[in-house]
């Protein structure tokens, strides 16, 4: 009897490892060829030698750190590092954009009739259904000279006239919020659609102020999605190429358009290594203070990112 | 309330005692009266929730609202947190004319029907959120804390999330949360209706208990008439937006205004009444005689036979309504015998105590005595 029990129990441990193997195995061999592999050859570039034509070469150096930190051969310059504060910047800046522009946004469709909120949600993110590259593209022609925008802008004292609009960090950050806009919306419209209005109701029966109410009932219970739309913002915001590439012009370049230029016009592919690992740490250092923050501030809710 | 009023019942009360004291310091504690004048609420174009309420509830009374769903009760105790606003008319909470107060500046809390407790706190973050918005500091919130814990008897869970709670724990929080901040005014909208009937009789006892030992003004939503006579002083009956009668249970009970209200505290012997006189009236059960000091200026209506006041076989006492019946169905309910009649072609029901009696048996012809006093007549 014990025995029998015993032989199922190690034929069921055979079925259940061979059902591991098949579900997982796919998946696990993707994630090794497709990201493990090239992440680790990516890493050992980085500390190689740039040869004659670019290409990596032995002996392995921290040369191309070195380079990237800004000590070329004529002395140190600080213009990688004007890339690397240009970019948090642009990041910090585009995302609280985006913040304030989705929270009212995705309020106002919980708001709205339950059967007008899908096409609304539709509304948000069709746009993003379009080739960024066109979309980007369309920025440039509203932006440039002699449009409406730019002549408003020109009317106003903002610009100098016939400047255009474009190429700026500004048209970068307009470029940044309206194409992450929707990556916003779509979570913070979860955590608004979640929340009972009679808790609202209850902070007011329970003295406090609308303005109250709102801090101490509504946000906390929105701070899961505005978390995990921070990260689908602020990540790809960090590492974006087309939008500055299109928008930016010289003086609007971010860490992905250094990182791209290394691999195509300029050819230094170790160097354009060493600023994707620049680029990966500071996307990590940024996640996890984004992990303590929502620790912190969601009241003991694990914020998953 | 002081930490001696927030004492845990612990018995009888004898003069002299701590209990007696409460009671003193209770008397000088602030429980208010409402006064409600002329409320008119109409949502959209059509739906009229309130039309035209008048209202006083007395300090310190356990009050209920009691309807049938959109007769406007909740519309009713909403106007009351301010969470609704009239269309016309007053609202006065003790001696402030409160119309237009918004409702944290109301000393007046609000257990909701959906219990409305924040996920994102704790059980004691829950109870100290009014405390906190109203500005107490830290050291005396926690006492309170504490105390109210004490009280409704949820210690060891001050600590949990309120999404790790059963339905029953989740009700005595809402309760506390409101509680806790010492309202003139506390309003509970059908608080026990999400709790199964074990449960929710226990909390009905419980609630009115608290009530009494706070003296507190309680207003209580509900489309249950048990639960309204078991736990209020006074119910007001509403209907379509309009108070159909206000009164003990007894008085709601024994002599509703009209046939609404007969209806609603589940009255099912209501007869067409098709003449009358001073002291009789015809119905399909035949001519029946009332008692004289009874009388209502109205001779149209209903008459009202409460199935519990029939007697059913033996002899038909002097002075009596003497009525021949036939037994067409028979409940046995345990501690009572409900008996569905047909006298003169028309359903009469009966219930008898089960006293140990001979049962009658289904096709039995039975002789049924009706007391006059006990006949009341009703309006349309």
């Amino acid at each position: 009897m014990a025995e029998t029990s015993m032989a199922l129990r190690s034929r069921a441990l055979v079925a259940e490892s061979r059902h591991l193997l098949f579900t997982v195995a796919p998946g696990a061999i993707w994630i090794f060829v497709f990201l493990v592999l090239p992440s680790a050859y990516l890493m050992g570039v980085a500390f190689m030698t740039t040869g004659p034509y670019g290409l990596p070469e032995m002996p392995l150096s921290l040369d191309s750190f070195r380079r990237l930190a800004g000590f070329g051969f004529l002395g140190w310059s600080p213009g990688n590092l004007y890339t690397l504060l240009r970019s948090l910047w642009q990041t910090l800046v585009s995302t609280a954009l985006v913040v304030v522009i989705a929270y009212p946004i995705a309020y106002y469709i919980t708001t709205c009739r339950e059967k007008w909120r899908p096409i609304m949600l539709l509304v948000v993110v069709v746009p993003s259904w379009t080739n960024q590259v066109i979309r980007t593209f369309g920025w440039m022609n509203l932006l440039a000279p002699g449009t409406p925008l730019a002549g408003l802008a020109e009317s106003v004292g903002l610009i100098n006239p016939n400047m255009g609009l474009y190429p700026s960090n500004f048209a970068v950050t307009l470029g940044l919020v309206y194409n992450f806009l929707p990556f916003m919306v779509l979570p913070l419209y979860a955590a608004f659609e979640k929340l009972d209005t009679a808790q609202v109701q209850a902070a007011q029966d329970l003295y406090a102020s609308p303005v109250r109410a709102f801090w101490h009932a509504v946000f906390p219970q929105t701070l899961p999605g505005l978390l995990a739309g921070t990260v689908l913002v602020a990540i790809p915001a960090f590492g974006m190429y087309v939008i500055p590439e299109l928008l930016g012009g010289g003086k609007g370049m971010m860490l992905g358009n250094l990182v791209a230029n290394q691999f195509a016009g300029s050819a230094n592919w170790p160097l354009g290594a060493a600023g994707a690992i620049l680029m990966l740490i500071a996307t990590f250092i940024g996640l996890f203070a984004m992990r303590r923050v929502g620790k912190r501030l969601g009241g003991g809710e694990e914020v998953v990112i | 309330m002081t930490p001696s009023t927030m004492a845990p019942d612990t018995g009888t009360r004898e003069p002299g005692t701590a209990q007696a004291r409460d009671i003193d310091r209770r008397d000088v504690r602030q429980a208010s009266s409402i006064d409600l004048r002329g409320l008119h609420k109409r949502f959209g174009k059509t739906t009229i929730a309130l039309d035209g309420v008048d209202l006083t509830i007395e300090a310190g009374e356990f009050f209920t609202l009691l309807g049938p769903s959109g007769c406007g009760k909740t519309t009713l105790l909403r106007i009351l947190a301010g969470l609704e606003e009239p269309d016309a008319g007053s609202l006065r909470i003790g001696d402030r004319d409160i119309t237009d107060t918004p409702p944290h500046k109301r000393s007046v809390n609000t257990v909701f029907q959906s219990y409305a407790l924040f996920p994102h706190l704790s059980v004691r973050d829950n109870l100290a959120f009014g405390l906190r918005m109203q500005g107490i500091p830290l050291e005396q919130r926690k006492a309170k804390v504490a105390e109210i814990a004490d009280f409704i008897q949820l210690g060891d869970l001050v600590e949990r999330r309120v999404d790790r709670l059963s339905g029953g724990q989740r009700q005595r929080i809402a309760l506390a949360r409101a509680l806790i901040c010492e309202p003139n005014v506390l309003l509970l909208d059908e608080p026990l209706s999400a709790l199964d009937a074990g449960l929710r009789g226990q909390l009905q006892v419980e609630l009115q208990r608290i009530q009494k030992r706070l003296g507190m003004t309680f207003v209580f939503v509900t489309h249950d008439q048990d639960e309204a006579m078991v736990m209020s002083d006074r119910i007001a009956v509403l209907d379509s937006g309009i108070i159909q009668q206000v009164g003990t249970p007894s008085e709601v009970y024994e002599h509703p205004v009209n046939a609404f209200v007969a209806r609603f505290m589940g009255h099912d012997n209501l007869f067409a009444i098709q003449r009358s006189a001073d002291n009789w009236v015809d119905t399909d059960l035949g001519r029946l005689q009332l008692d004289p000091a009874q009388q209502r200026s109205e001779q149209q209506g209903w008459l009202l036979i409460r199935p519990e006041t029939l007697e059913l076989g033996g002899d038909v006492p002097a002075g009596y309504n003497r009525l021949e019946g036939i037994v067409k169905e028979r409940l046995y309910r345990g501690s009572r015998i409900e008996y569905r009649l047909e006298v003169n072609g028309v359903t009469l029901m009966a219930v008898a105590s089960n006293l140990g009696q001979r049962l009658h048996a289904v096709d039995d012809r039975v002789t049924i005595s009706v007391c006059p006093e006990d006949l009341v007549r009703v309006a349309a």
